[in-house]
């Protein structure tokens, strides 16, 4: 416990470090706010106005120290190009984006894992040669690509996709919202059609996520296996008289078990950015899309708060592995 | 309308004191029929066209669940298309209206059952109220209503509850359309004021919320995700919208754009890139909307209050230059109309015309032999990321010709955020650019594009005072004759002159399903669900 809170307390200087660089990156881009929410037909004193409503003409550090205070209150300002305070669409719109990760990573942890630990068991076997396939063509094609590909595929040829509208189709409406996952709120509702509907959604952007996950996640189970296999308490085991199954999957697989979970941590974190693109191709109404369109219009305060909020959640994240780490690994518990 | 008169006597025979919202809550919910879905690239930032910062789709909101005192009456294009006619109008909140002899005032009567979506009856101080606002408010709004000489708020006067005068400033062509467009909308000044928290222009109500009268109330709004309109049943100003329901999706990727309007999920799709507009007309599997946007060009301008540009040889060695057909072709996919290879003086009066430049090698490379003494140039070609599946291969093609007249020209691709900011600042030789004003008249564009005013939009920074003689003298003519006289002269000045090389008029492309119908196209370029009809 104690531990935890100290690694809480040491992410603070972390955090600030980055709500100052992130201040600073957006005010030294070249964009210019006030110019282009004046709109095409402005005059000089129409933006002169805007840059004033908008603190803009203040010196940096009084705007800093502005800012500052604001999130104090919990308030991360406003978002100017769709009008709406930045924490609510923040808190909006990160369900959407966790939603459709952890179906990805989860999608992708069901298939690599099995595939790493066969082809490790089945060195240069067939099953061997295409989880090296599966994961070379995974990592080399990029996610808008697979997207656009998987939407062409299953929705335009063969249709058996639904519309790639967002979270549901134009016509369902969302459940009560309780986490803010489709998937789990409309179990929790018993509403099993909107389920269907959202699942249905979920299948194809998680689909293009998973492809991409695959890759280091079978690799690193296949090596981290190989590893395993190869030292003495598995040659024990085995002599020991121990089936099959059991050694590989109560000895090698625990043990190999500790780089991939370090592993999908840094995979989670690629694919809260890999989101970005593959939120845009199925318009999924995460924060990725809401931060490149922020980004594009220079549009300082969401661009802020997503970085804010990534900071927020790689700490955390960083955390809970950890103590994934200890309750596998028992050195890990004595080393700290 | 049939069916309401059906359901009212229907309504009325069952239970006479029936209260209207029961009756309401008795039809049947929308069938997908009367349900719309639209497809665009991105939704509306606000309710407010009015507010600071609006975007462009805010238009639509205006346009659909707002009323303007008058409207542009529309006139056939195409089939299943109309579009807006400039100088004719038909009744909005206004039943009728009639300027004064001395052509310095107009007054207007309310319709007498005009009512707010809050049921409050339309009156004369509700649009005082907001025509003051929209002059009052700063940036986009104020600008727009000063176009039209629309300045202070003496100029409004509520006669009484239901009339209303508007003082002109000065006789003015602009004046009357420019209360027709998405800016003079009126909105229900009691409403905002007792949600206004004190601020007397309620910004951060209105910014959220609707209170208008207008022909659709908004019913959802996920900024970035969804809005959703629903038909007001109760709409004075015209006939009632076959839609009873429009969902507007934004789906920022346009190749899905493309594939939810091909495979039959979407209605209506907005804003793809040409190629794929071409793909589609030429597919005939659904129908293309191909307006071009009036008053609007492509262009390139070079920059005439720095060097090298000063000399207009130059500025003529690249309109001879510019490889305009493989613009067409390769950056514009046909979804345009050529603005190039016309007679010289120009062949008709009116914004865009074709000029009389086209391909000439020999004559551009003569032209910039005699103004650099055959040394040749190196410069620089600016334009916005946001716009560049079209820009970008035409800068490419720009580029390409002029290396073989002895330009050189390197490519400065900037996004849209610093785009307005560099075109501010005036210094970039040449720009990429696409302009077109909402009233469409030559000298609207002239004065926007070439008066020594120097608006943002005069790239080339173009000072010469024989044009804004021509010019505003154009745009307060006071006959036909002087003002035919004084447009042929700017016209025929700027082609010579050429501090803008004009290119193409773009299209303004809609892709719908054969079986919607009535289409409007409206100077906002938003779409009218007003006439809009689904099914057969």
């Amino acid at each position: 416990m104690r531990a935890i809170l100290l690694r809480l307390v040491g992410a603070i200087p972390t955090l600030f470090g980055v709500v100052l660089v992130t201040f600073l990156l957006t005010r030294v881009l070249p964009g210019d706010t006030a110019t282009y929410f004046a709109g095409p037909t402005a005059s000089p004193e129409s933006i002169a106005q805007i840059r004033t409503s908008l603190g803009l003409d203040r010196p940096l550090p009084e705007q800093f120290w502005r800012y500052l205070v604001d999130l104090g209150h919990g308030d991360l300002g406003m978002s100017l190009t769709t009008g709406q305070p930045v924490k609510t669409e923040l808190v909006n719109r990160l369900p959407a984006s966790a939603e459709l990760t952890l179906c990805g990573l989860l999608l992708a942890i069901g298939i690599a894992v099995p595939l790493g630990v066969l082809a490790a068991v089945r060195q240069g076997s067939l099953i061997d040669h295409a989880c090296r396939v599966v994961a070379t063509a995974g990592v080399s094609l990029p996610v808008f690509f697979t997207g656009l590909l998987l939407v062409y595929v299953f929705y335009f040829l063969l249709g058996w996709s639904p519309a790639p509208l967002g979270r549901l189709d134009a016509f369902a409406s969302a459940p009560k919202q309780h986490t803010g996952f489709y998937l789990v709120d409309t179990l929790w509702a018993g509403d099993f059609e909107t389920f269907r509907a959202a699942a249905a959604q979920i299948i194809l952007p998680a689909g293009t996520l998973a492809l991409f996950a695959l890759a280091p996640i079978a690799r690193i189970t296949r090596a981290s296996m190989l590893a395993v296999l190869g030292s003495e308490f598995i040659r024990t085991a085995r002599a020991s008289g121990l089936s099959g199954p059991t050694v590989v999957l109560t000895y090698a697989l625990r043990n190999a078990l500790l780089p991939v979970v370090t592993v999908l941590g840094m995979v989670f974190s690629f694919l809260l950015g890999a989101n970005v693109l593959v939120e845009k191709v199925f318009a999924w109404p995460g924060i990725g899309s809401y931060a490149i369109e922020a980004l594009i219009a220079s549009d300082y305060a969401p661009v802020q708060g997503f970085v804010l909020t990534m900071a927020v959640l790689y700490v955390l994240l960083n955390l809970a592995i950890d103590l994934v780490n200890r309750a596998i690994d028992p050195r890990a518990r004595r080393g700290a | 309308m049939k069916r309401r008169v059906f359901l009212k006597s229907a309504a009325g025979a069952a239970a006479l004191a029936a209260p209207a919202i029961k009756q309401a809550a008795a039809q049947p919910a929308p069938t997908r029929n009367e349900t719309l879905i639209l497809v665009q690239e991105y939704g509306p930032n606000s309710m407010d066209m009015q507010g600071i910062g609006a975007a462009q789709p805010v238009n639509g909101v205006s346009l659909n669940c707002y009323d303007t005192l008058i409207r542009f009456k529309r006139k056939p294009f195409a089939e299943g298309v109309t579009v807006f006619d400039l100088e004719n109008f038909e009744p909005g909140l206004a039943a009728s209206w009639q300027t004064a002899s001395d052509g310095m005032s107009c007054t207007f009567k309310l319709r007498d059952n005009a009512q707010f979506h809050s049921k409050r009856p339309v009156t004369a101080r509700d649009v005082k109220w907001s025509l003051d606002r929209a002059v009052k408010i700063g940036g986009f709004a104020t600008t727009q209503m000063a176009a039209g000489s629309l300045e202070k708020p003496e100029q409004f006067v509520a006669v009484d509850d239901k009339t209303f005068r508007i003082d002109f400033a000065r006789k003015d062509k602009l004046t009357m359309p420019d209360l027709a467009v998405t800016i003079p909308f009126i909105i229900d000044s009691e409403t905002a004021m007792a949600n206004a928290a004190g601020d007397p222009l309620a910004k951060e109500y209105l910014k959220n919320n609707v209170a208008g009268s207008g022909a659709f109330k908004v019913e959802s709004w996920k900024p970035g995700t969804e809005t959703i309109y629903v038909r007001n049943d109760d709409w004075a100003c015209g006939d009632l919208p076959k839609l009873r329901r429009v969902i507007a999706r934004d789906i920022p990727s346009p190749s899905t754009r493309r594939a939810l309007i091909e495979r039959g999920d979407a209605d209506i799709s907005y804003g793809l890139p040409p190629k794929d507009f071409k793909d589609l007309a030429d597919a005939g599997k659904v129908r293309v909307a191909a307006v071009p946007v009036p008053n609007a060009i492509w262009y390139v301008a070079m920059n005439t209050a720095n060097s090298p540009f000063t000399d207009v040889r130059l500025r003529q060695a690249v309109a001879w230059a510019v490889p305009y057909e493989k613009i067409m072709s390769a950056a514009m996919f046909g979804r345009g109309v050529p603005m190039y290879g016309g007679p010289q003086p120009v062949a008709k009066i009116g914004w865009p015309v074709p000029s009389h430049y086209k391909v000439d090698m020999d004559k551009a490379k003569a032209l910039v032999a005699a103004a650099t003494g055959g040394a040749g140039l190196t410069t620089s070609l600016l334009f916005d990321a946001g716009s560049a599946t079209i820009a970008e291969p035409m800068a490419i093609l720009v580029q390409e010709s002029l290396a073989q007249i002895g330009i050189k020209v390197e490519l400065n691709k900037v996004p849209g955020a610093n785009f307005r900011g560099e075109l501010n600042k005036k210094t970039a030789p040449m720009v990429i650019n696409r302009f077109g004003g909402w009233l469409d008249f030559p000298d609207y564009f002239f004065f926007w594009n070439y008066h020594g005013n120097n608006s943002i939009f005069n790239v080339a920074s173009y000072q010469n005072k024989e044009m804004d003689k021509l010019i505003d003298a154009a745009r307060f003519a006071p006959d036909a004759a002087s003002y035919e006289r004084d447009v042929r002269g700017f016209l025929d000045m700027g082609m010579d002159q050429v501090p803008m090389v004009p290119v193409c008029q773009p299209f303004h492309d809609v892709a719908m399903q054969k079986y919607i119908g009535g289409y409007h196209y409206a100077p906002s370029r938003e779409p009218d669900f007003r006439y809009l009809t689904k099914g057969a």
